[in-house]
């Protein structure tokens, strides 16, 4: 029982990982929050099912054009709403994320309804492997956890190996200095939204795959990434990762040892606890800013 | 070359600088003297197109091409490179990162040679390459700010006060760099400083501001025997008993 708790936790950490990793690059670059970071996920898994069941393309063709419009939704959100605010405070651009939350789930729900739809996916849920005695895992965890493991480490080379990456990495650190580089931050921020809006999508097909289609799909899943980037610092890419297994593996256990009701709870005891204890979180690194 | 013509800036409703006209020469260093607040951090912000909707007033032309009211980014790819006051490099970044990104604008594969001038003018930036850039000294800090900017391999350098907080041995070290650099790139720089017997030493032509507007312009020679300049930037004593009736003379020649 023990070792499934852990698998299952994994498996479902890859995907709180996954919406960690796209709130932290957002966070990192404008300290927004985003809060329409799930339905966002949510609006392209949708554009996946609707190119997958009405227009009958397949897997190959779906997956790749869905993550091409969670791209365009990131960069024009970034464009067509962020970028207008004049003299920006943070608290104003976490109220416009609130805004584009609502306007991304209404959309949803006016065009495809509340009902659960099954989402097709290639693998499924069910061929199980026993990779320990008495522990499971399935195809679809282990596609799931490939594809969060193979996501994380192109991230990781994009933001060390490419000029691009670390113009990102510079513009996170100081806007103006950047501009002095000769760094377009307007096109980098933009860039940064879709790249994130991308990395958040492909959670949802994950987390739609196991479970059903419906406006409410990441509703769950957002907290959770919310979560576990707070438990690794909110500005630390690893540090997102590992909060998001750290996050399903405890959830899981508890969930298997001491309630399922409360089980949901659990993310948001681990972080008033890691907050008492490490403010700024467990993988933070910190320098002191001259003033 | 660049050429300043009668700029005034404002922060809100403050003048910070009250019609500035300023020419750099090609291949030459000029300085700007000035105590804290005249203005000669704005004036290189406003030139670097730093500050919205700035100058007010006035013209900013680099050749024959007027270039206020251009965006910071098409400045710089115009030659225009800026060391700002505090160094500001990437604390986060790596030593090789941050000199990367100095070459951010230039494709292709000038990056090695001009990595190499780089830590041929500063070896202890090539020892510490891998090292993240906000663990560095001071010091180190600046050599990897100036480092940026030759990265550009710029037609013009702003330098902001590179001596700010740095030991006089370091101080003599960076102005002799900044002294290689003009000689042997034949980059154009211009110069702000408060460390006036520095800058006097190594420009070519000096200028002094006060309150918003340059006061006096000269070479250092000229500027080193003004009775002004020696009192109140170089710290010498003038000899002179009847102050009071000679200060007033000389205010009134700077207006
Ligand atoms: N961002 C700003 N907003 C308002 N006033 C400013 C700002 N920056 C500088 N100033 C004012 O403009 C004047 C010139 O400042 P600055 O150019 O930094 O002087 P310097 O570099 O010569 O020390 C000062 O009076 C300063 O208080
Ligand atoms: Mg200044």
């Amino acid at each position: 029982m023990f070792s499934q708790l852990i698998i299952s936790g994994i498996a479902i950490g890859a995907t709180y990982a996954l919406m960690a990793l796209a709130m932290v690059i957002i966070y990192k670059t404008s300290e927004v929050l985003n809060f329409a970071q799930g339905d966002m996920a949510m609006l392209s898994a949708f554009v996946a099912y609707f190119i997958l069941e009405d227009q009958g393309l397949g897997f190959a063709a779906a997956f790749p054009l869905a993550l091409l419009f969670a791209f365009c939704l990131g960069a024009v959100l970034e464009f067509g709403f962020l970028r207008r605010a004049k003299e920006p405070t943070v608290l104003g651009l976490i109220i416009i994320t609130l805004g584009l939350q609502m306007i991304l789930y209404g959309l949803a729900s006016w065009r495809w309804g509340s009902d659960q739809k099954n989402f097709p996916f290639p693998v499924s849920d069910f061929e199980v492997h026993e990779i320990l005695p008495g522990a499971v895992i399935s195809d679809l965890n282990l596609v799931t956890l490939g594809w969060a493991l193979l996501l994380m480490l192109l991230l990781f080379a994009f933001f060390r190996y490419t000029k691009l990456g670390v113009a990102m990495k510079a513009t996170q650190q100081n806007h103006v200095v950047a501009r002095i580089m000769g760094i377009r931050v307007n096109r980098i921020l933009m860039l940064t939204w879709g790249i994130s809006s991308m990395v958040g999508a492909s959670a949802a097909f994950l987390i739609a795959s196991t479970d059903t289609l419906d406006p409410n799909l990441m509703w769950n899943p957002q907290l959770k990434g919310f979560s576990a980037a707070v438990l690794g610092g909110m500005t630390s890419l690893p540090g997102a990762v590992a909060g998001g297994f750290i996050l399903g593996v405890i959830e899981n256990l508890f969930g298997g040892y001491v309630s399922v009701e409360f089980k949901s709870v659990v993310a948001f005891a681990v972080i008033v606890l890691i907050l008492c204890v490490r403010p700024s979180g467990l993988f933070a690194r910190h320098y002191v800013r001259k003033v | 070359m660049l050429e300043v013509r009668n700029i005034e800036t404002l922060y809100g409703l403050v003048m910070a600088l009250r019609g500035v006209s300023l020419k750099l020469s090609e291949n030459k260093i000029t300085a700007i003297l000035g105590a804290n607040g005249a203005g000669k951090s704005t004036l290189i912000k406003t030139v670097m197109g730093l500050i919205e909707d700035q100058p007010d007033k006035g013209a900013i032309w680099l050749d024959d091409k007027r270039i206020d009211g251009k965006d910071t980014e098409d400045i710089v790819r115009l030659g225009l490179a800026y060391v700002p006051e505090g160094r500001e490099v990437f604390e986060e970044l790596t030593v090789l990162e941050n000199l990367l990104m100095g070459a951010y604008t230039r494709g292709g594969s000038h990056g090695k040679a001009d990595l190499k001038m780089v830590y041929g003018l500063f070896p202890r930036l090539a020892e510490r390459q891998r090292q993240l850039a906000g663990t560095l000294s001071g010091g180190e800090q600046q050599m990897l700010a100036i480092g940026r900017a030759l990265m550009m391999r710029p037609r013009i350098m702003f330098l902001d006060e590179p001596s700010l907080g740095l030991s006089p041995l370091l101080v003599r070290e960076i102005f002799h760099t900044i002294r290689l650099v003009n000689r042997e790139l034949g980059t154009t720089i211009l110069l702000v400083e408060q460390n006036a017997n520095m800058a006097l030493s190594v420009c070519h032509h000096g200028y002094v501001m006060e309150n918003g507007r340059f006061v006096l312009a000269g070479t250092p020679q000229e500027l080193m025997s003004d009775e002004d300049v020696r009192e109140f930037y170089l710290g010498v004593r003038s000899e002179v008993s009847v102050k009071g009736f000679q200060r007033y003379k000389r205010k009134k020649r700077w207006r």
